[in-house]
Formats: C-alpha cells, structure tokens, sequence
C-alpha cells in the first residue's frame, strides 16, 4: 500500500527538554505522558549530538526523527522509519527557516515564547493531520505574517485605541533594549 | 504578549522569564471573558486565546464544562472583522474538538468564511469546517469544496484537497464524488496543488488497478511540478510495477526507465525515492540495481548527515539480498565507521559485516574492536547480531571471531549485551565443530567474574550438555567446582546439576564427581543439598566407576515431556477423586501468546533458551518428587512447602529435618533423612 508521504509530530523543545510549542498527528502516542516520554528519551538522547550546522538523523523505536538545534531551541521532525529521510528533512528545513524569519533572526526561547501565536500559526500551515502542506520557508512565513498582529498592518485598519495600543508596546520594547 | 513586561537589567534572570510564568488555567478562563465584551479588543483575546492554546500545549486538561464555555465564547468572536484574531480563532477551535451539536453555532460563521473575498478566510474556514463536521453537514458544504478543490488560489485548493484525503476516511461515498475535480486539479500549474490532487486521486482509485495504472502513465509522460509530486508519482509507479505481471524475459520492466531516470532529478529526495525504489523492485537483477546504488553511494560521502544515513541504510537493507552488488561501496562504508553520527557508523560496520569476504573478515575485526569502544549497549548488540552471521558464512574464520567475541565479552557492558556474545559464542560451538574446545574454555573464563546470575546458571547448564562429548571433559571440572564454593546459591545449585551431569555421562569420572558432590551436602542452601542428595543417591551409591542406569539419567536430565505450564495448569484443575492424578493426559502443546513483533527485527535463535531439563527452584522440585509418588496424587495442587526443620542436633550420625508440605486437605512430612532414603508419614 503506497502512503502520502506523513509526519508524526513535529517538536520545538527548549534545552533542557520541555516543551515549547509541538503537535502530534499520529495516534502513536494516546496520552500526554506517552509523549511526554518520547519528547523525553528523544531530547536525552539527541543532546550529547552537534546539530546546529546540519540537520542530524536518528532512529527511536520504530521512527527515524530529524532534528537540528539553534541557540536553546531544539526542532524535531517525526516520521515512520520506512519514510524517505529527505522528504522529513525538507519539512525540518522549511520549519526551522520559517520560525527563523518569523523570530527576525533571533531563534531563541524567550523570542518563541513571546511570539508563540506565530509558532503556533506556523506548525499550523506546515503539515495538516500528517499531510504536509507546504515545505518553502518563505510561504510559510508568508501565510503566517499575513495574520500576524504586528506585521505593521496599516494604521487604517486599527481602531484609534489599538494603533495606540501598539504603539506604546513598541515604544517599551525598545525601552528594554537599551 | 507582554503582560508580564521586565524592567530589570538583570541579564541573569532573563534565563527563567517567560511569558507564561506563574500562568493557570483558572485564571486564563477568567480572562476569557473578554470574548464575551460587546466592545471586542482583538489584541487582548488574542493574547487570551494564545495562553490558553499554551495551556493545552503543555497537556493541560479542560473539563468538558470548561470546553463548552470557552468554545461558546470563542464563537462570540466572528463578530471582529481582525484577521488575526480569526486565525486564532480557527486554531482553538480546531483544538477544542467540539461535538457535533456545538459545531452547529459555528456551520453558519465557517460557512460564510469559506465564500469570503478573502483567501485566507477561505482556505482556513475549509480546513476548519472539514476538521469538526460530520456526514450530514458535510453534504451541506460539498458544492463548496468542490468549488475549492478548483480554486486559482493554491492555498484555497490545497486546504480542500488535504481535506478530502482526511475525510477519505470517514466520508468515503462523498468524496469520491469528486473525482472530476480532483482529476482537474492534477493538472494544475501549482506545483503543490498537485502534488495533494495526486494524492487524493491516487486513494479514491487505489483499489482500482487499471485506474491506477493509467494515471501512472499519463503522469510518467507529462509534467510534475513539485519534488514531492514526484515522490508520490515513485511510489504510485512501484506499485504498478509490482501489479503487473512479472515478464522478464520480454526485456526490461515497464517504467523501470522513468526510474532511472528519477535517478538524475534535481531534487535529492526524489533521486533517493527513486534509488530506493529500485532497490525495492520485486525480484531485482544486479543490472537494475547498479544505476541505484551507484547514486546510494555518492551520498555516502555526503556532508550531510541525512544523506549518509539514508542512504547507507538503503544499502544495508540490499546488503541483505545482494550483498555482491554492495561491495563497491565497501571503501566509503568503512570511511563511515568513524562517523560521528552512531546510527550511520552502526549501519555502515553491519553493512560490511554482511558484504564483507572472507579475507577481508580479520582486517574487519580489527577495525570493529576500536569501535566497540565508543558505542552505546544497543548498538554493540546490533554490531554482535551481525557477527554471529558472519561466523556462520564463513566457519574457517571461527578463531580470529571468536577471539573478537571473547574480547567483547570481557569488557564492560549490560546484561543484553552480554547475553548476545555468549548466545553467539554457543551457535559457534554448536555449528562448529573445531570451535567447540575453544569456545567452552572461553564459557568457563568468563563464568569465573559473571555478574549475572541468568548468564551463569545458562552457561552452566550448556556446559553440562555440550562438555560431557568433548575429548577431555575433566578440564572442566574445576570451573564448574569453583563456582559451587564462590557463586550464589542459585549459581551452586545450578553447578551442582552440572557436575551430576559429567559424572553421568561420563563414567570415569564418576568417582571424582562423587567426592565434589559428597562436599556440596554441607551447603547452606537446602537447593543445594538436596540436588547433591538426589545425585548421590540416584546415579549409582557406591561412587565406583559403574554406568548410570538409562531410566536414571532420563529422570534426572532428561526434560521434562509436558510443558511445565501445562503441568501447572492441569494440577490446579485437578479434583481430588478417585482417580489418580495422571501425568500423561497433560496437554503437550503449550499455547503460545500471540506475541507483538517488530518488524525490523527478525526472530533471534536464542541458544540457550532450551526447556529447563532440571528444576530450577525448590518448589518445582518438591512437586516433581511428589507427584512421582503415587499415593500423593490425589491431593491436587501443592499448596506450600515450608522450609526444612532441623529435628535432631547437628553432631548425630545422621541429620533428620523435615520439611511439612500442604496440600488443600493433607499434610505430607517429609522427612529428610541423610545417608537414608526419605520417609513419608501420612497425617489426616
């Protein structure tokens, strides 16, 4: 029986191993602690790994997960171990690049969990109950900054108290980064 | 997102802040409220909607009550004409899972959105609505998605078409109503488009061969526009192959040429779908194979991780059929013992252990013992698999790997581990006649410094069936012995029976074996010294060089006919009456459990899982002495037996304990007399 290509889950876990935003399509894992548990013995097993230039493979259980790591963010991706590598790889690419764009350039927890709604969005365009929907980075990020509340729509489309609103959370933003 | 905005210039608390710091659910619901305001400040319930998909996230539960109200006010939302609020909105509901009643609130607002002037309304409302309808609502919406399925905007047409493979499963009779639609949809310019068309035509088809078949070949010749299209279309086309009648003579198999051809695509993905296609192919020649594995082999030395480990396990899994065909990758493979990924160094020693040829056998070993070092448990369990093939294809080669297993064996490692090597060590000695000294010797090495007991008593068993035949079997002897006065007391039992063994099959050295057994009656263990008993008494009083009665050495090692766990069975259903308990009508077969397989791994002959000839605890024992009495029988199941009870002091000429067993309506003592046979006494 010849499958679409399908993802298991896909993971972002920060570097001690908890959760930070994942989504699970397979029903591998009935109960929050079963996958507590993998999310677990896949972080304590990959940690030890250099996974920040490329993207590196491993096997666990009858699944192979592609992982790659970026300051103190871990991603992984989960398929059947009889899934093409490649096809899990690519959807790994495009989710990492994705948050990178998404995050500006800082990929790090603090930046993903102040942006969480956009990381959420951006699982949500990649992969559809398994399905993979789209893989391009940049259309990715694309369909996720169109909804994104501080993509700078035009002023317009706020009301008055809102554009304020904005406003003074940019302003104390950039208070704190002095 | 800044509820909780920072103003210190610590740097170091900037470690633990969070957003969600000290965040609960009771009081995320309370905040939901907001959805309730006339006045909505989508900012604001954006926010609330994205702690509480946080909360849900890190496996938070909602109480059906709580569900049900967060969804009705998040329902309240549509109101807002924010789209990024409505994106959030789309996300909890799809979390939420509502029921089929509480859907209905939103069929009429979802609806509306999937007819929107804007895109991305519509393609998120499909995927919503499909997630949460049912059949009925479902034909509501059908003209819709059929609409959609045909939509210029991609992303409106994929969200359709991925939502017709889901409700593929459930809806199967609407969907493939579709058909028409989905068929355009193949066509389209939009390279994922049809990529997700491909799909869902392929599984509205799937069962009809000859549709199956004419998409393939319609596709093979036109235009794929996406990798993962073309992925799909590999696999589709394998399948065909594989339906299709196996004709080889007539010339090459059809679409074996589009195959190859995929070898030269662009995208890796698709080379590597293609390359493991082939290999895959029903009955593969080493024609076919070779454009495959020659692409397997420029990944090998990829410098991505990804492409190594694909690719070498592709080549492992051939290695397995056609091992010829893999060698010319044996010099990258053992470039890739050194890799720093594990599984890729993992692979590629397996790999070469199954290509390898008989005079590349010691270099191998060589390399393989430098590696052993650096890896973890499961893989040097997948490493000695491997070899114990190996020793089996080429037996000539049984020293230098047998020195390797030995090696192994002495250093570090866990009880699975260990239990490999010696499962190996004994096929060798099993299959290998030259090998049998040598492997025995190395057994009683190891035995000497064993910390596991299972490991031991095995071995002990093993030696007991195998050292007996050899030329010299006095040279065991002393292992065995030793482990009688310096191991635990299931080890010492365990020996004991070893050396009953020896003595009886091999008669001269009954006498000897008599003197080691006369010491073992002075055990601490009452295992241990009944066993020794039992020997001294039934192989033959004297200690002289007489041959042991065949009937005796058939009682004593000859195992046991009815499965123990049947036996266990039919006693507990035994009725006491009249009729004596009746060892032969036990049933031979044991009903086995349906054990759940992996499919990797294939059965492992375990060497020394044979069925126990002698019993392994005290109870067993007792039972089996007992049931062989006939006035016993008719007690039924042995209930307990108590440990023995010294009765006389220690310094008499002869020791009497006893030992009291309850049977449901009897009590048996069982005197244990030394230099005596037991005597029973029958109490009411």
């Amino acid at each position: 029986m010849e499958s679409c290509p399908s993802v298991k889950n896909i993971l972002l876990l920060d570097s001690e191993g908890n959760r930070v935003a994942v989504k699970y399509y397979s029903d591998d894992w009935q109960t929050n602690s079963a996958k507590e548990a993998f999310e677990k013995s896949v972080f304590t097993k990959t940690q030890k790994t250099n996974a920040r230039a490329e993207a590196e493979i491993a096997m666990f259980e009858n699944n192979v997960v592609v992982y790659k790591f970026a300051q103190d963010l871990h991603f992984f991706v989960t398929g059947g171990d009889d899934e093409n590598e490649l096809i899990l790889s690519t959807v790994l690419q495009g989710f990492f690049d994705a948050v990178g764009l998404l995050l500006r350039g800082n990929v790090d927890k603090k930046e993903a969990l102040e942006n969480l709604d956009l990381i959420l969005l951006c699982l949500d365009e990649i992969v559809d109950g398994g399905i993979i929907l789209e893989t391009d980075a940049n259309l990715i990020a694309g369909k996720v900054a169109t909804h994104s509340i501080d993509s700078g729509a035009p002023l317009s489309e706020q009301t008055i108290s809102q554009a304020l609103a904005t406003a003074r959370e940019h302003l104390t933003r950039s208070l704190l980064n002095v | 997102m800044s509820q909780f905005v920072k103003k210190d210039d610590d740097r170091d608390e900037e470690a633990e802040y969070s957003p969600f710091l000290g965040i609960e659910k009771g009081a995320v619901l309370q905040e939901a409220r907001v959805f309730n305001d006339p006045q909505l400040d989508s900012r604001k319930c954006s926010q609330v909607i994205t702690k509480l998909l946080y909360l849900l996230n890190q496996g938070e539960t909602f109480t059906k009550v709580e569900a049900t109200e967060v969804f009705f006010s998040v329902t309240k939302l549509f109101q807002s004409k924010d789209i990024g609020l409505r994106r959030m909105v789309y996300l909890i509901i799809k979390e939420l899972s509502p029921s089929s009643d509480e859907v209905i609130i939103v069929t009429s607002s979802l609806m509306k959105d999937m007819n929107s002037k804007t895109d991305v309304y519509r393609a998120n409302a499909i995927r919503v609505l499909c997630r949460i309808t049912d059949g009925t609502l479902l034909t509501q919406i059908e003209r819709y998605l059929k609409q959609a399925i045909v939509d210029k905007n991609p992303v409106v047409a994929s969200a359709a078409l991925v939502s017709g493979i889901h409700l593929l499963q459930t809806n199967p009779e609407i969907v493939k109503r579709w058909s028409n639609e989905v068929q355009e949809a193949v066509q389209s310019r939009a390279a994922l488009v049809q990529f997700h068309a491909l799909a869902l035509l392929h599984q509205i088809r799937q069962n009809d061969r000859l549709a199956v078949s004419k998409l393939v070949t319609s596709l093979t010749r036109g235009t794929v526009r996406s990798p993962l299209a073309q992925c799909l279309l590999i696999r589709y086309t394998s399948q065909v192959i594989r339906e299709s009648s196996m004709n080889n003579q007539s010339g090459d198999r059809p679409f074996y040429d589009y195959l190859e051809g995929c070898l030269r695509h662009k995208a890796e993905m698709v080379i590597f779908e293609a390359a493991r296609a082939i290999t895959e192919l029903n009955g593969v020649t080493s024609r076919e194979l070779t454009p495959a594995i020659t692409v397997l082999q420029l990944f090998l030395s990829s410098s991505k991780p990804v492409l190594r480990f694909a690719a070498v396990r592709t080549l492992n899994k051939v290695a397995m059929t056609h091992p010829m065909a893999v060698t010319n990758c044996n010099i990258d493979m053992e470039s890739l013992i050194s890799d720093q990924n594990r599984s890729i160094a993992t692979l590629a020693i397996t790999t070469l252990l199954k290509t390898g040829n008989e005079s590349g056998v010691d270099r191998l070993m060589k390399q393989i013992t430098n590696f052993m070092s650096d890896i973890a448990d499961e893989f040097k369990i997948v490493v000695v698999d491997a070899i114990r093939s190996l020793c089996l294809k080429f037996p000539l080669k049984y020293r230098s790997l047998m020195n390797f297993l030995s090696n192994i064996l002495r250093e570090e490692g866990g009880f699975e581990y260990k239990k490999s090597i010696v499962d190996s060590i004994v096929i060798l000695i099993r299959d290998i006649p030259d090998a049998k000294e040598s492997g025995l010797l190395h057994l009683c090495e190891f035995i000497e410094d064993c910390e596991f007991t299972y490991l031991s008593t095995q071995i002990l068993h093993f030696l007991g069936v195998e050292g007996p035949k050899t030329s010299d079997p006095s040279k065991y002897i002393r292992y065995i012995y030793n482990r009688v006065i310096l191991e635990n007391a299931t080890v010492r039992a365990s020996a004991v029976s070893t050396l009953a063994k020896f003595g009886a099959v091999v008669d001269s050295l009954k006498p000897r074996v008599f003197v080691l057994l006369r010491r073992c009656l002075y055990d601490n263990d009452d295992e241990v010294r009944d066993r020794a008993t039992l020997y001294l008494n039934t192989l033959g009083g004297d200690g002289s060089v007489v041959e042991t009665d065949k009937d005796v050495k058939n009682f004593l090692f000859g195992s046991l006919e009815t499965p123990l766990v049947n036996l266990e069975t039919s006693l507990k259903n035994y009725e006491p009456t009249e009729e004596p308990f009746d060892i032969s009508s036990v049933p031979k077969e044991v009903k086995s459990q349906p054990l759940t397989e992996k499919k990797s791994a294939g059965k492992k002959p375990t060497a020394l899982g044979a069925p126990p000839a002698a019993p392994t605890s005290t109870v067993d024992a007792y039972e089996k002495l007992l049931s062989s009495i006939p006035e016993f029988s008719t007690f039924g199941q042995l209930f307990k037996s108590s440990p023995p009870v010294e009765l006389t002091e220690a310094e008499t000429e002869y020791a009497v304990n006893v030992v009291k067993h309850i049977f449901d309506k009897h009590v048996v003592f069982q005197y244990n007399c030394t230099n005596t046979i037991p005597e029973q006494l029958l109490e009411n």
